[in-house]
Parts: C-alpha cells; structure tokens; sequence
C-alpha cells in the first residue's frame, strides 16, 4: 500500500490552539514539510514572537525560540552570527512585523540576513482581540476602527512585499495566499524557494501569507476564505516582488 | 603576561571581554561608551569574532538574546538612555535564563540628560527597569583594573547562574586612562563546546532523538508562570549569598562611614585622608555589588561611628539600600551632586564635617 496522505514529521503531535478556519495551520504546516522535505529538521532553529505566531514553537518540530514583540529579526541576526551553518526563520504576524518591529524587519532585509521570515498578514491583531492591523484594509471593520478604516484617520494598509522588495539586501520577497489548494501548492512552492535561496546566503528571503481570522473578521471559515479572493488579494497582488536575476 | 599597559577604560573593558571569551558584540553608538563599538568592530572580527552594530539599543539586546539562547557568549554595552531601551530584553533575558554580559557607562539622567558620569540608573539596574519579578546581579569597579577584572569573569558567571550580569561603570571610568594589566585570553566557545555544556541552547537536535530546545518566556498558566517564578527566585537566594562583594576599611572606630561606589568611592578615600589630617575618623563601605547588596557589611560598624553618609551621584538613591543595611542604628546622611557633576574630595570632606558638627 503506498501512503497518499501523512503527517510530517515537520509537526509536533499535538493540537494546535488556533480557531476553526485560521489559516496559521496551513503556514505552519508547509513550512515544517519543506523542512523535512529537505532533511533540515535537526539543523533549523525558529524564532516565534508575541501575537498568535508566539505559540509556533508548541508546533513547529525544531529548536526554538519565543522573541519579544517585533524583535524576531533581531534574534534571528543573533541566532545566525552563532550557527552559520543552520537553516534560521522567523515567522511574525502583521501587527509584529509591520507595526512594532518595522525597524528590525527593515534593518535585518537592509543587511541581507541570511535567514528567512514568514509574515502572517491577516489583517488584524488576532490575539489580542481584533484591534486594526497596519496591514487592515480601508473600509474593514476591526475593535479600533469600528466602523471601518479610513485613510484620513489610519493611512493606508502597508505593502511589506512591496517595501521588503525595494531594499538591495532582500533577494527574495513573494506574497503567496492560503484560501485554495491551488493557493496552498504555489505557496510551498514560495516556501521551499525561500529556503533554498536561504542555502546560499545571498541574502533575506521573505513570504508573505494572506492568511484569514474568521475569529475577528467575523465571518465564517468558509466566508473568510472567500473575502481573502474578493477584498484581500486586490489590494496585495499576489506573486513574486524579488527574485535573483539567475532565476527570471 | 602581568605586564601593564596605559588603557582608556572603554577599550580596556571592550579587550577585557573579549579576553573573558565573548565572541559576539552587539552595539549602536552613544556617548560615553562609542569606544566599545569602535573598538569592537576593530578587533572582534581579526580574532575569529563577530561584531554587528544593530539598529537601535533594541536590536542590540534582542540579537544578544537570540546569539544568547543560541549558546553564545555575548557582551553588549551602552550607556544610561540605551540601556533604558534595552530593558524590555533584560526582563526577557531573566526570564527565559539566557546568559549576556551588559556594561552600562552611566551618564546624567533623566531623559536625555547629558553625557557626563553619573550614578542615577542605580535604580533601572539595581530595581530593573523591565516588567515582572526578575533580578540582576550588578558590579560597579571604581577603577579601570577592576572593570577589567570584573568583566573578565562576567561571562563565566552568566554562564553558571544563566542570567545576564551588569556592570555600572560611570561615564569617568569609561572616559579616563589607567595602567592595567590584561588577563589571558579565554578561549571562545565552538560549537562542539555549546553543544557539550549548554544543552538548553538553540543548536539545532541534529540527528538525535533528543528534544528540541525551546527558550521560551510565555507561561500563559498562572500557576505554571508562579512555579516557573518561584524557581528563578531560588537561584536569586543562592545568588545573594554567592555574588555579594564589597570592600571596607576603618570600620572598627569611625566617627564617620561613607558609602560609596565607582568613581565616588575613589575620591571618598581621598576625603578619608583629608579628614584623617584633620583629625576626623571616617570610614568607607565600598559595595562592589550593588545587587546583591552588601547589607551585611554594616554590621561591622563601630557602635561609637556618628554618621552613616551615602555620597552618590544621583539625588540620592543607593541611600535606601543603606538605610536598610544601617537599620535605624546610626543616622545616614547624602552627599551628593548630580547632572554630570564630580565633586571633589575636598568638598566631600567639607560636608561631612558640617554634617557632623550638627550631629
């Protein structure tokens, strides 16, 4: 009999704490098969700071570690100046990366680290209970922008691929979405792109996952799905923003 | 090797700890301690090193954090403002028990005050500027060789207690020249040696069925977070009866005990001779730890000494720990200037004498 479906060894054997219809499982999940895909469970360290992205490392089946908010590339420069020889990430939420931790997610793709961050973009803070995102759309509802965001008051969502892009130390960036398995297969794709570009240490490598929250956008798993094709993806164009010449 | 050389503090501390074997510096600039970035960025990397100047106080202490957990040995430094910034990743530091070296070349407070020495952080390193019940041991030098000394075997104690160690040198110490004597270096650690001797650290399992290494500060269980205090606050306990120093002198017939550390205390014994030749007994408790504090070195007090005077340079805060170690047997009295001012040991001697004449 050949296994058409397994678990990867990628993932600790527990159940994850993420609500019904997030798509930080998916993420999750297709970076850890890479891993082990790769053979590179036993050499990777992560790093997960505060936000949902805090309780990765429950999941995620290598060495790591929790940062504070924002902080993760900073850590990970860290981690990296210690093991050169590891596969690093850091894998940050929208309000982490592109609020809080915008200085160390800039400074960290400006010199080039040789690690790879995976950016969980949904749109809002998920843990601590629906506040507006950097990254929240205009018109979306959230607990601090309660009848939706505007421009006047707000400015505009960020486009980290976009900006991550512009710095000569990225050589990659690629905003991938998670909400159909068309989606989910080009997003591995992204995944283990990033990671073999990580291997030869020619500079930051950056994913961004239009991700969903039905918890606080307060839809259901199937809805949300639905708005990341109707509202989301308009505003973030999916597909590759950076790629080494070699690879056009 | 015990051949002295002519050193300015800054460069004589950045040497000492890379001698002490810290591989890794992370450093953003600001006065008065830019020599140890500068020096560092010089001489770490020739050395088999690494140096990295982060992109603010908070990218330094959290790549210290990740090159900390990742079972480096780590120096960083700064001075009054920055290592405000840094707090949040010294909380975070105690708690996830990762070990780094920090030096603080204090500077006048509050806020961006200005660049001359000061003693007003002893409160942020002493009390902790971080969120949450966690502790520091911190030692202050009051000359470049003993900066030296102490910074050498910083790295061996954060190892031991895993927990970052601080040293307070003020802006003076920082900023002068001294004769020192450099120790041997100690060889940096490999990665054979993190994997041998910090099986907590982040290396990546390999090929082993061992368990990952998780260095974590999330205890969303209050009675898991309680226990996981509780333990941190037994290695404290042992902590303040292990690192407690101080240095004292004329204790047995004082009329007079000054309480002084770093540069103060330098000058202090300068007052001490003044007032000898003046014909005034005063004494000096140097606490070379300030946490833990030496509260026991009070108790060797005279019963005949008239006056307890904490001289700072701070509006006077090490006083409440010497209230403390005193414990309403003697009055204590400050002496003290603030804003970058020194004062001198003839000022020094003078107000303890006007200080006595009213006792």
């Amino acid at each position: 009999m050949k296994p058409v479906f397994e678990y990867t060894k990628g993932m600790c054997r527990v159940d994850t704490n993420y609500c019904p219809g997030c798509t930080h499982g998916i993420a999750l999940r297709l970076i850890m098969e890479v891993l082990d895909e790769m053979g590179r469970l036993g050499d990777t360290i992560a790093v997960a700071p505060i936000g949902c992205a805090v309780l990765a490392h429950q999941f995620m089946n290598v060495d790591g570690c929790e940062a504070a908010h924002g902080r993760a590339p900073a850590v990970a420069s860290g981690i990296r100046r210690v093991h050169p020889d590891k596969t690093v990430l850091t894998y940050q939420g929208d309000g982490d990366l592109a609020s809080i931790g915008m200085c160390e997610i800039m400074h960290a793709a400006a010199r080039g680290e040789k690690f790879s961050t995976f950016f969980i973009n949904n749109g809002i803070y998920g843990m601590t209970g629906g506040q507006m995102a950097p990254t929240t759309l205009i018109g979306q509802r959230s607990t601090t922008s309660q009848d939706g965001r505007t421009r006047e008051q707000a400015g505009m969502p960020l486009k980290m691929c976009e900006i991550l892009s512009g710095l000569d130390g990225t050589v990659y960036a690629e905003r991938v979405a998670l909400n159909s398995p068309a989606h989910v297969r080009a997003a591995k794709k992204a995944v283990r792109r990033a990671f073999e570009l990580q291997d030869q240490r020619i500079g930051f490598t950056f994913v961004e996952f239009l991700s969903t929250c039905p918890t606080n956008w307060g839809l259901t798993p199937a809805d949300a799905m639905k708005w990341v094709d109707e509202k989301v993806i308009p505003y973030y164009p999916l597909g590759v923003y950076k790629q080494p010449e070699e690879a056009k | 090797m015990s051949e002295k050389v002519l050193m300015k503090g800054n460069e004589a501390f950045a040497e000492a700890a890379i001698r002490g074997g810290c591989r890794f510096y992370f450093g953003y600039p600001i006065t008065p301690q830019s020599e140890i970035p500068e020096y560092m960025s010089r001489e770490l990397p020739k050395r088999g090193g690494t140096f990295l100047q982060a992109e603010s106080e908070l990218g330094a202490i959290n790549a210290a954090y990740g090159a900390g957990a990742a079972g480096g040995n780590v120096f960083i430094s700064s001075s009054s403002p920055g290592i405000a910034l840094m707090q949040e990743g010294v909380s975070f530091l105690c708690s996830a028990e990762v070990p780094v070296v920090m030096l603080n070349v204090s500077r006048g407070g509050p806020g961006i005050g200005g660049i001359q020495p000061g003693q007003a952080d002893y409160y942020q390193v002493t009390r902790g500027g971080g969120n949450g019940d966690y502790r520091v041991p911190v030692f202050a030098p009051s000359s470049i060789q003993e900066g030296v000394d102490l910074i050498y075997e910083a790295p061996v104690l954060a190892d031991e207690w895993r927990n970052p160690i601080m040293l307070l040198a003020d802006g003076m110490l920082g900023q002068m020249m001294e004769p020192v004597v450099l120790p041997e270096q100690r060889p940096f650690a490999e990665s054979a040696d993190i994997r041998a001797k910090k099986p907590w650290a982040l290396k990546g399992y390999g090929d082993s069925d061992k368990n990952k290494a998780v260095v974590k500060s999330l205890r969303m269980q209050p009675d898991d977070l309680e226990a996981h205090v509780e333990k941190l606050f037994a290695k404290y306990r042992e902590a303040e009866k292990a690192l407690v120093r101080w240095e004292s002198e004329g204790l047995e017939d004082a009329d007079v005990v000054f309480v002084a550390f770093g540069t103060v205390a330098r000058l202090t014994k300068e007052a001490i001779e003044i007032l000898a030749s003046q014909g005034v007994k005063a004494g000096l408790i140097r606490p070379i730890s300030l946490w833990p504090f030496p509260y026991q070195a009070f108790d060797e007090i005279s019963p005949k000494t008239k006056v307890v005077i904490s001289t700072e340079l701070s509006m006077g805060q090490m006083i409440e720990d010497v209230k403390v170690g005193v414990n309403g047997r003697y009055p204590v009295e400050l002496i003290h200037r603030t804003g970058g001012i020194v004062p001198t040991s003839l000022e020094v001697a003078e107000k303890a004498r006007e200080i006595l004449a009213k006792i």
